[in-house]
């Protein structure tokens, strides 16, 4: 009963009938095909409505905050709190000068980490993040720097040492190249290695398939 | 005559693993050498890489979860416990009473399983073998009870979004006690063996320091920086889960040597046990789980949610596009950024001393490279 019905089922769509005995897999590779896009479809669905939502940030009203605004005018976009988190935006050419300044000044002295956030679909594309923290106010604050592709921020191993294998990861993952870092080569990934996986167009399963040939002496790592 | 002999010529390149039984892993440390000196030191490291955040913006957040505890897997409930703050923080939810005292006591124990693990290899690698199974010994005992509780010793998956998904088990808080009273006559049995020994302290005292001052600039958290004389400790500065509740000390010490580093882990055990005791007498009674729906979709905004893991502050900034997977996970490994200070600390230190600076550091490789 079982096996009547299912090569009727691949007979449906013909071309892979031939294949008498590889039947098991090959239809049910294809019967399924139109079933797919009711799962698929809630994946696809959501991101082009979604960025242009934005996040639900309030303006950043505070003594520092105007500090800032004053010191650095035209270099910072906006700051705003988001569930009590206080983040700066800043024009890619200020950034340094914004974390030298909280170092010296407000004594944000603990760069926490560094990070980037890639929107394709953005003409700056990436978001490169700094998270400071200060000892002695016990309070974090975030510097957000809208980059595009290709833009190659300064370097922060200036102001706070440990950017140096934070900026090299955000290199490694993102192809940000950090101008003046003394050392911008990967950290993670093999340094030959092509593509930079956190990149959004970067998909899951994708490699680099001449990396592995050569190194791993196999077809596919996966 | 030449100018120079061949015992002028004393640079010498010596590579340390990736293969290594003192590297804790897949480490591999370039040393520039001039006789026992060590002139500079290179680490080469991601042999662990698997893409855990490139992961992350695949998966579900309640799929992702499974995932953290594969990072720094021999504190696999404190990477889920700040995995879950985080997306909680987002959602705009917080545990209930009861599931954060559960989580504190479970992470607690932890992070003293965490410790002991240290504790054993460190000693190892120094040449002492016998702390090493004294450790194991009553590691075990807190894995039987991760055991107990979840169905797995390390990789536990212990916690869920919005709070836990399993009741205690029935005798869990006698449980708790018991390895309490139990456990600090060994952690005194520990320091008998260690703490005034001749060998020990020769090879840790002045070792490998770091000063305050290096760690802000290098970012170094954790037992490193208290050892440092920097009081500063996540559950105080910025409490979470309920940890304002608990009467503890943060331990510190002043010369920022491997020694202290060592005095300093010893006493955060004392003061997890500190915490377990007082938790485990006052664990509320109520739900375990947050209001949190099947489907965990946070609205679209970021967050970043850091907390005192064993080995320092691990911190997680996730943002959402509001749909039901991370846009990004990014993962600050307290590991990754402390082994950056291993350079300062080793250069012009001995060659034997690069693995007790390494042991000192308490890293995770699959928390580095993740």
């Amino acid at each position: 009963m079982a096996d009547e019905q299912k090569p009727g089922g691949s007979e449906a769509a013909p071309p892979p009938g031939s294949e008498a005995a590889g039947q098991p897999v090959k239809p049910a590779a294809e019967a399924p095909k139109p079933a797919p896009p009711k799962p698929a479809a809630p994946k696809p669905a959501p991101p082009p409505p979604k960025p242009p939502a934005t996040m639900a940030a309030t303006p950043w009203e505070s003594d520092l905050a105007r500090e800032l605004k004053e010191t650095f005018g035209e270099g910072i976009s906006a700051t705003s709190t988001y569930l009590g988190q206080n983040f700066i935006v800043a024009k890619p050419g200020s950034a340094i000068p914004i974390l030298e300044y909280l170092k010296l000044e407000s004594d944000f002295d603990y760069l926490v980490d560094i990070t980037a956030v890639d929107w394709p679909k953005r003409a700056e594309r990436f978001d490169v993040v700094y998270i400071l923290y200060s000892f002695s106010r016990n309070e974090r604050v975030r510097v957000k720097v809208l980059i595009a592709d290709g833009f190659q921020p300064e370097t922060a191993v200036g102001v706070h040492l440990t950017a140096n294998w934070l900026e090299r990861e955000v290199y490694d993952m993102f192809g940000i190249e950090f101008a003046g870092h003394p050392d911008m080569r990967r950290i993670l990934m093999p340094d030959e290695w092509q593509g930079y996986p956190l990149r959004k167009d970067y998909g899951i399963l994708q490699q680099d398939q001449r990396w592995v040939r050569e190194n791993l002496g196999i077809e596919s790592g996966q | 005559m030449p100018d120079s002999t061949f015992l002028d010529t004393t640079e010498l390149v010596l590579n340390m693993g990736p293969q290594h039984p003192s590297t804790h892993g897949v480490l591999r440390v370039i040393l520039k050498l001039d006789g026992e000196k060590v002139l500079g030191t290179e680490c080469v490291i991601g042999y662990l890489h698997r893409g855990v955040e490139k992961i992350a913006e695949n998966r579900t957040y309640a799929q992702f979860n499974p995932y953290v505890d594969r990072m720094d897997y021999v504190a696999a409930i404190s990477n889920g416990l700040g995995y879950c703050l985080a997306v909680e923080k987002l959602l705009n939810v917080e545990a209930p009473p009861r599931a954060q005292a559960i989580r504190v006591i479970l992470t607690e124990l932890n992070r003293i399983a965490s410790h002991l693990l240290w504790l054993g290899t460190h000693a190892l690698d120094i040449g002492a073998i016998t702390p090493v199974f004294y450790c194991l010994r009553e590691r075990e005992e807190a894995l039987k009870i991760f055991e107990k509780y979840c169905g797995a010793r390390l990789t536990t998956h212990a916690f869920r979004i919005g709070g836990l998904l399993y009741e205690t088990y029935d005798g869990f808080e006698q449980e708790i006690r018991d390895f309490c009273t139990m456990f600090v006559p060994h952690v005194d049995e520990y320091e008998d063996l260690l703490t005034h020994n001749r060998i020990w302290v020769g090879r840790l005292k002045d070792v490998g320091i770091l000063s305050g001052e290096e760690c802000k600039e290098y970012g170094v958290t954790g037992p490193v920086l208290r050892a440092a004389g920097v009081e500063w400790d996540l559950r105080k500065a910025q409490p979470y889960s309920g940890y304002e509740k608990y009467d503890f000390e943060i331990p510190i010490r002043q010369n920022g040597d491997t020694y202290d580093r060592y005095m300093v882990r010893m006493a955060e055990m004392r003061q997890s046990v500190r915490i377990m005791q007082q938790a485990v007498e006052a664990i509320p009674e109520g739900p375990i789980m947050g209001k949190v729906g099947k489907v965990i979709k946070p609205p679209v905004g970021e967050a970043y949610v850091s907390i005192e893991a064993p080995k320092g502050e691990l911190g997680y900034y996730v943002v959402s596009d509001g749909s039901t997977q991370p846009y990004r996970v990014r993962v600050r490994p307290p590991s990754f950024v402390n082994l950056q200070a291993l350079d300062r600390m080793i250069r012009g230190g001995l060659v034997a001393d690069v693995v007790a600076v390494i042991g000192t550091l308490d890293i995770v490789l699959g928390e580095i490279d993740r």
